[in-house]
């Protein structure tokens, strides 16, 4: 028996993948670390050369991320002591905390249009790649081409026209334009990416149900849905990325009522000199939930992003 | 359980035509075999049945009723999938109560029926295991209790041994007869296999190039082709054709091949021009005295037979004869032919020409 086998790596190339694997995941991880670390440091630490990597942590940059200040006179502030922790961290600045700020209402914002727009994204994603795959379509190929052709230039080459667009029918700054937007930006993706997932079940399932008495629909619902969960969840997740982050549209269309966070963040910088703790805290905020959306979903991932190319 | 009648169905793929206007009678509780090379239209033909496609034209009957146009949950008919298409998202007891649901069935009956089914599947002890680990032989037991679970009218099965390994597929074609003759049901089945119909079936429908060939008991198909389609698809090796160009006149008994006079079953139709004398191996005999002679080119020993392959004045012949008879390559010998078993064709149209052997199945069929 030679110990040589085509299935099991050896134990060395084993190390040295993960090795690799290892060194590669530490030098991605270092802006996030970087970012995360500065959120907990003091506006003099966060600035200092060399770069601190050891400091005495704060939670000066959360507070600053989610209040607004004013700098008070010495009489108001000793005729007012401090009511909380918080209060205590501002007061080294001489300032008190006149009430919260944007971000809570903006990162919520986030959240609807991000997820609001993945939802739509796969809602109308599936059906279309269910009829795209299942039933025979006048020109199909024609149609799915156009749905591709969809992103075959930079979104934000239409700017100025959906800019235009949506001051007429009333749909700047509000967050259904949002949702639509992105949702027009993501379905052509969403819709080739479920297409290649659901042509990949095979027919017979479906077949089985209809026969074992049961309607289309909920051959397509009971059967198909759950064969599809796998291609249905990283699609989601790559809808969500491109939602969750898209800066340019939003620094355009929203200024208020629908801002979400990624035009908010910068904007921070402007209040009170260049806070870089409170912006590394509002990204290191706004990052958390993809990454839980992510770690969810993982399991259907791996299998998901090859795109089907394994069979089961 | 039900009669199932199918009247001139066709169905069309855009320009394809898939079924020619077909028509064939299944009788209630007959094992009724769709027999036919890859691409002749019968797994079409089944779907029609099942109503997993629509006919282009004709008429499907069942027990009476039109159900061409009708969805297959209106039905009442199972099906078994080729590659068994269970569901895999669930595991073998819901896979079995999957049709009772959908009726709307009460959970307590449902899990005594699925019970029920089980134990006449004998799967019983898996019935909690995903469908993924199963083997062949249990996804087939699975699928079948899937179908038999609501008891419907008929049972249309495509293929349902294909994926099965020729070992298992013996024992489990007995398994699915004992399982058709205990419940009686009416059972359409695809096969390409004419061995598994000749075995299985009570009827066979013998389907190539989109229309019916022949329609029959496994003995009328294979003793009476009514094509030489039919004769060349079915039996192995399959029957000798042995091309002449002669006159033959109704109610002749005998035609002449390569200048000797043979006997055949008395003629009810004339022909002429380019014809064909179809024997099967077993009605082939070998003598010294034959008048008529061929030169054996090979022999294949089968244990108690042996296939020699002749070369004849009309053809090559292969012949099905005892083992023990010796017959060495390169040797002149005489033939002879069973006369009772004789089929005449007309070579143009591959048809057979009436006789009285065959008279009676090709008046039906």
């Amino acid at each position: 028996m030679s110990s040589f086998s085509v299935t099991e790596p050896s134990k060395r190339s084993k190390w040295f993948a993960g090795t690799l694997v290892i060194v590669y995941a530490l030098i991605t991880m270092v802006p996030l670390a970087w970012i995360m670390l500065t959120g907990f440091k003091s506006p003099a630490d966060a600035i200092s050369y060399p770069p601190k990597v050891l400091f005495e942590p704060t939670l000066e940059g959360y507070v600053n991320l989610f209040t607004t200040r004013t700098r008070q006179t010495d009489e108001f502030l000793a005729a007012n002591p401090p009511q909380t922790w918080y209060d205590e961290i501002v007061r080294e600045y001489d300032m008190v905390i006149a009430g919260p700020s944007k971000f809570g209402e903006r990162f919520l914002n986030s959240v609807i249009i991000g997820f609001g727009s993945t939802f739509l994204s796969i809602f109308l994603g599936t059906l279309a790649a269910y009829a795209f795959s299942r039933f025979k379509i006048p020109l199909a190929d024609d149609l799915l081409f156009f749905i591709l052709s969809t992103r075959m230039m930079p979104p934000i080459a239409v700017a100025i026209p959906i800019f235009l667009m949506y001051r007429q029918l009333g749909l700047s700054d509000t967050h259904l334009g949002m949702i639509l937007l992105y949702t027009g930006v993501n379905i052509s993706l969403a819709v080739w990416l479920l297409k290649g997932f659901i042509d990949e079940i095979p027919l017979e399932y479906e077949e089985a149900a209809l026969i074992d008495g049961y309607t289309r629909f909920q051959a397509f619902y009971k059967v198909v849905l759950p064969q599809a969960a796998t291609g249905i969840a990283s699609t989601a997740i790559f809808c969500l990325i491109f939602a969750w982050n898209e800066y340019a549209f939003a620094v355009l269309l929203t200024s208020g009522t629908a801002q979400t966070a990624p035009p908010f963040i910068p904007t921070i910088i402007g209040v009170g000199g260049l806070d870089w703790p409170a912006v590394a805290a509002g990204a290191t905020i706004f990052l958390l939930p993809v990454m839980i959306f992510t770690i969810l979903l993982r399991k259907h991932l791996l299998r998901g992003i090859t795109f089907g190319a394994v069979r089961k | 359980m039900a009669q199932i009648q199918i009247k001139n169905i066709r169905k069309d793929f855009g320009d394809f035509n898939a079924v020619k206007e077909s028509s064939f009678t299944i009788e209630d509780g007959e094992f009724f075999m769709l027999l036919g090379p890859s691409g002749c239209g019968k797994t079409t033909t089944l779907r029609m049945i099942a109503g997993l496609e629509l006919p282009t034209s004709g008429e499907i009957y069942l027990d009476g009723e039109e159900i061409s146009q009708l969805p297959p949950s209106k039905r009442d008919i199972a099906f078994v999938f080729q590659m068994f298409a269970l569901y895999p998202h669930m595991n073998v007891r819901r896979n079995l109560s999957y049709p009772l649901v959908s009726q709307g069935m009460a959970r307590k009956d449902v899990k005594a029926k699925v019970e029920e089914v089980a134990g006449i599947l004998g799967i019983q002890d898996i019935l909690n295991r995903p469908v993924g680990g199963l083997s062949g032989g249990d996804r087939q037991r699975v699928a079948l209790g899937r179908a038999i679970v609501r008891d419907p009218k008929a049972f249309m099965m495509d293929e349902p041994l294909g994926a099965l390994d020729a070992e298992f597929r013996e024992h489990m074609s007995e398994e699915l007869r004992a399982l058709h003759d205990r419940m009686n049901a009416t059972t359409v089945y695809v096969t390409h296999d004419q061995l598994e119909a000749m075995q299985m079936g009570d009827k066979i429908v013998v389907m190539n190039n989109a229309v019916v060939e022949q329609f029959g008991t496994p003995q009328e198909i294979y003793d009476k082709p009514a094509t030489m389609f039919v004769a060349d698809f079915i039996g192995s090796p399959s029957m000798n054709f042995l091309h002449f160009d002669g006159n033959v006149g109704e109610g002749a008994e005998s035609v002449t091949l390569g200048g000797e006079v043979m006997h055949v079953p008395r003629t009810r139709q004339g022909a002429s021009g380019k014809l064909v004398f179809g024997v099967r191996p077993e009605h082939v005999t070998l003598s010294d005295s034959g008048a008529y002679r061929g030169e054996v080119l090979a022999s294949e020993y089968l244990g108690t037979t042996q296939i020699i392959t002749l070369d004849t004045p009309n053809g090559e012949l292969k012949a099905r004869i005892d083992s023990a008879q010796v017959a060495k390559v390169g040797e002149k010998v005489g033939l002879g032919f069973n006369p009772k078993t004789i089929t005449l064709f007309d070579d143009g149209s591959g048809h057979a020409l009436r006789s009285d052997l065959n008279n009676e199945v090709l008046t039906n069929g």
